[in-house]
């Protein structure tokens, strides 16, 4: 944004000043996750980058740790992986079908008690992870689900639901009820006009709140500590446990992949996101 | 004409004000039906264990469960004089089970808690039980140590087995009640909860402070920006975002670490010698340098969807009527955003008194809050029952924060991404 050329001098000092806190700012928050890229590659084991590192030598990075994260003997991050994924997409899926069904609810004008059931609904988002954690301890050790897969997918829906209801309510909230009473009044039942109609327009909210939800799963550390047995590792227990007790290279090479899926799902929640204001005739 | 014939009847030939009624009616219950699933699986899964948690707090079944003969054979005892030979023969018997079962060191425990030096009786007891010949316990156990004469020691027991019991919250705030019933504080060098409590709000507190300050003036930037930078400039607020916790906390560990890249630098520009390398990690300042940047965009997001809002001309309008651009500022564009702040604030405030992974990993021993004590007791003193009550009270002030929360700007118009 350029200065208008009558900008008095100490205005225009001002301003630089300004610019400059604010790419501070940004440095300060975008910059740590590019530390992670270069130590990843590093040749030794040490967390610094080395004299060989500063001069550009080839000989002091390699791939190392990426092939110790695949084929490293005994390795965790492969069943870590796996149990992560499971976990994250059946949980995403149980957090979408209910949290979606909740929001469709929710948004009908002849809901009865509102704001309680809102509140009651997106509490898990508010309520401190830690006291979540003992509270959903306490019932799957009661139930017989605790270290199961499906005790920490329950686990993972509880929380990741919040964030679908929040997304699809505000998509709702632009939506146009004269279309399903048209697609009624020409004799489609209530299912197909969900399906028909509703749930394509809907659909971006709806995806968007999956990926809040799936991310949530797949990043969630504090009730799956409470929750998993040996079986049950997943990602991020396998970094807390690398962090708390020595930290490799091998969790920066597992990290860097983390950032690289993050920004995929930064870029297809964007696209989404700009997809369903272009559909709701919002223009900024 | 009578006023039936008058209302307007339906094609079914219901009265129209009735279909309507019924119709109203069935869109309620069907719109209840579709939140239903939802609602009865958090009830059941979420919401109950967490009010489980208030009848964990107080219940405290440990010693009743381990001496129940002797409290069924309380249960006549008035109190005032000593208990009858029943009371003691229950007694001796499991407290025989306890020591064969090794584990009477808890009841020792626990009873010592109530009455000073009764440790010491019980292990007596334990030692010469063993030669205890049948009938007549109360004479024997008598024998053993002259404090068993002492009623005040057989009332500490019954007084260990109420229904329920609020100590464990007491315990939280560092205090307990002593042999007379009185509420008093624990010795000024056992007073850990209270640190911890103080620190939390205090680290919350400045966290909160530190993402105010440096969220406003990016979201300022970002909304006032044209669109072709300021997309690109809100992926760095998106991305820590959607980044995964562990993997930020990560990078602040390797960073803050002695020879960490903001070491290396603070020696580069000459403010601290190379062999004094300040300590940044494990203690309050990891803490605080990596929460403010983890929780940053939980701040610059409401910031930023309300300053969007903000005509620019309303500034404009202000300096043409007079204004300075800091008397402008001041007068008009900080009061409409107000309602961000509020937010913002609070939103980050809640998420920080709740913390726990990176304290966990940064805060070392000065740094760690509250989260990481009641983890503590869950996981290592497994004292399932003051964890459940640090919980409660950490919820009950967190639930205080959301209802102001909820009175300023309401929970539905809390915005994402």
């Amino acid at each position: 944004m350029a200065l208008p050329k009558y900008t008095e001098p100490h205005y225009r000092i001002w301003h630089y000043f300004y610019l400059f806190v604010c790419g501070c700012v940004f440095f300060f928050l975008i910059a740590p996750l590019f530390v992670i890229f270069p130590l990843s590659f590093n040749a030794e084991e040490f967390l610094v980058f080395t004299d060989g590192m500063k001069r550009l030598d080839p000989d002091a990075f390699s791939t190392r740790w990426y092939k110790d994260m695949v084929y490293g003997t005994k390795n965790p991050w492969g069943l870590a992986a796996k149990n992560s994924f499971i976990i994250a997409i059946f949980a995403t899926i149980g957090s979408i079908i209910l949290g979606t069904l909740a929001a469709l609810g929710l948004s009908s004008r002849h809901m009865p008690y509102k704001g309680l059931i809102m509140a009651t609904l997106i509490s898990p988002m508010i309520v401190p992870l830690i006291i979540s954690g003992v509270a959903i301890f306490f019932f799957m050790a009661k139930v017989g689900l605790a270290a199961t897969h499906l005790g920490i997918i329950l686990a993972h829906i509880i929380l990741g639901t919040p964030f679908v209801v929040i997304t699809v309510t505000a998509t709702l909230s632009g939506f146009d009820h004269s279309i399903t009473r048209a697609a009624s009044s020409l004799g489609s039942n209530p299912f197909n006009t969900f399906m028909k109609i509703t749930l394509p327009l809907i659909l971006p909210g709806v995806i968007s709140g999956g990926l809040f939800a799936f991310v949530t799963s797949f990043d969630e550390v504090v009730v799956v500590l409470f929750l998993a047995g040996l079986d049950n590792t997943t990602i991020p227990i396998q970094m807390w446990t690398g962090l708390r007790e020595q930290l490799s290279p091998t969790i920066l090479a597992v990290a860097t992949c983390l950032i690289v899926l993050s920004v995929l799902i930064l870029l297809t929640a964007e696209l989404l996101r700009r997809r369903s204001e272009r559909l709701r005739g919002i223009n900024r | 004409m009578s006023s039936e014939t008058q209302k307007i009847l339906s094609t079914d030939g219901i009265p129209l004000e009735e279909s309507l009624k019924k119709a109203e009616k069935k869109n309620k219950i069907k719109a209840f039906l579709l939140v239903t699933p939802l609602l009865l699986f958090l009830i059941i899964t979420y919401i109950v264990p967490i009010a489980d948690m208030f009848s964990r707090s107080i219940d405290d079944k440990m010693v009743t469960n381990m001496l129940p003969k002797t409290y069924k054979a309380m249960e006549q005892w008035d109190g005032k004089e000593l208990p009858p030979e029943e009371v003691f023969e229950a007694f001796y018997l499991d407290y025989k089970i306890l020591v064969k079962n090794k584990t009477a060191g808890k009841l020792q425990t626990q009873l010592n808690y109530e009455k000073n030096g009764f440790k010491s009786v019980l292990k007596k007891l334990a030692r010469k039980q063993k030669k205890f010949e049948e009938g007549n316990y109360k004479e024997q156990i008598m024998k053993v140590h002259k404090r068993w004469r002492n009623v005040e020691y057989w009332r500490a027991i019954k007084r260990r087995a109420p229904a329920y019991t609020y100590s464990k919250y007491l315990k939280g705030v560092d205090m307990y009640s002593n042999e007379d019933g009185k509420i008093v504080q624990v010795s000024e060098d056992r007073r850990i909860h209270r640190i911890l409590w103080s620190r939390t709000l205090e680290v919350a507190f400045f966290v909160t402070l530190f993402c105010f300050l440096m969220a406003y003036p990016i979201a300022h930037l970002l909304a006032t920006l044209p669109m072709k930078y300021s997309n690109l400039l809100m992926i760095c607020v998106l991305l820590p975002f959607w980044t995964s916790l562990l993997v930020r906390t990560a990078s602040w560990m390797i960073l803050l670490q002695q020879q960490g890249i903001v070491n290396d630098f603070f020696v580069w520009i000459g403010l601290v010698a190379d062999d004094n390398r300040p300590e940044m990690m494990y203690n309050k300042t990891g803490t605080y340098v990596a929460m403010t940047q983890i929780l940053l965009p939980f701040m610059v997001l409401p910031l930023y969807s309300v300053m969007k809002t903000i005509s620019p001309s309303l500034m404009r309008a202000g300096k043409s009527l007079g204004a300075t651009p800091v008397v402008a500022f001041f007068k008009v564009y900080f009061p409409l955003t107000i309602p961000g702040i509020g937010a913002g604030c609070l939103l980050v405030f809640i998420l920080a008194i709740g913390y726990y992974i990176t304290p966990a990993l940064v805060g070392g021993a000065s740094g760690t809050l509250i989260s990481n004590q009641i983890a503590y007791h869950m996981k290592s003193t497994l004292d399932w029952s003051f964890a459940s009550a640090m919980g409660l009270m950490l919820l009950t002030g967190v639930l205080v924060i959301y209802w102001i929360y909820n009175k300023l700007v309401g929970v539905d118009n809390i915005k994402l991404g």
